[in-house]
């Protein structure tokens, strides 16, 4: 076992971790708090997957910007939310809890299954691609193809995706306006 | 070897942690983590089949999309978040039973 693949485990432990944590945690800041160290150890896990910069944007929208989001929108919501969580706080794993830890694990078991038969690694085009050597290197840099590409192939998904953020950007204007003020 | 099936492993348990929060979850913000996380774990998979295109970026492309997009859920949720408790005094979404105003 090389440092590389330790380092993945090390990375995987900390992601799955954290997410346990985040669903166990009846304090909100508290999993507000894990959530920011599963979002990082998803980016390494990204770096490993040899997509940096999926990683470096991962770390700028999700740390910078979605996480920054939540907590506003938990500062914003009042203190009583935090109270009422504390009253739930005695039991272990309430008894209204079951349905749906059952229902994660029995999906979690499908997923699994499907993906232990699927042999992900033996998909015709993931051999074809590993063939004609179209597989992305260590040493290889992506970010000038990336871009290159996100301005001629994919331009079309990139103009509406564009026009979709201008319209979350008037909606959320729109919905968080102050009412009454006419 | 860093393989396919473990990035699809992880995936799958980011997923089933984010579906628990999604539905045991008595707060709104508890359940928005939890559609990150299954939104972080689809991203996980484009990701990992992304490394093998290094001509076209497909999949690394599209992870960035879904970036956006998982950006652009969060901004409108938590508009909806702080109307819904400014009008109910609460983010509990079992308490939220009113259409009308």
């Amino acid at each position: 076992m090389n440092l590389t693949v330790l380092l993945f485990y090390v990375m995987a432990f900390i992601t799955i971790g954290s997410a346990l944590y985040v669903a166990y945690s009846k304090h909100l800041v508290r999993s507000i708090f894990m959530f920011f160290i599963t979002l990082f150890g998803l980016a390494g896990l990204y770096v490993f997957a040899m997509a940096d910069f999926v990683a470096i944007t991962q770390i700028v929208i999700y740390v910078g910007g979605i996480l920054v989001l939540i907590l506003f929108a938990f500062m914003l919501s009042g203190r009583e939310t935090l109270d009422r969580l504390k009253d739930t706080n005695a039991k272990f794993i309430g008894l209204k809890n079951w349905p749906s830890l059952l229902l994660a694990v029995l999906f979690f078991v499908v997923l699994v299954n499907v993906i232990l038969k699927g042999m992900a690694g033996g998909l015709q085009w993931v051999t074809d691609a590993a063939f004609i050597n179209n597989i992305v290197k260590p040493t290889d840099t992506t970010t000038g193809n990336l871009g290159v590409n996100l301005m001629t192939r994919y331009l079309l998904p990139f103009e509406a995706i564009s026009i979709l953020l201008m319209m979350v950007l008037v909606g959320a204007a729109h919905l968080s306006r102050k009412e009454g003020t006419e | 070897m860093i393989t396919l099936t473990h990035f699809m492993l992880i995936s799958a348990v980011l997923f089933c942690i984010g579906l628990y929060m999604v539905i045991s979850k008595s707060n709104a913000i508890q359940v928005l983590i939890g559609i990150e996380l299954i939104l972080n774990a689809a991203i996980l998979n484009l990701v990992a089949f992304g490394r093998y295109d290094k001509l076209n970026n497909n999949g690394q492309t599209f992870a960035i999309f879904a970036i956006v997009l998982a950006a652009a859920t969060t901004a409108v949720a938590l508009a909806i978040i702080l109307n819904v408790y400014r009008r109910y005094k609460t983010i509990e979404p079992d308490s939220v039973n009113q259409l009308k105003d």
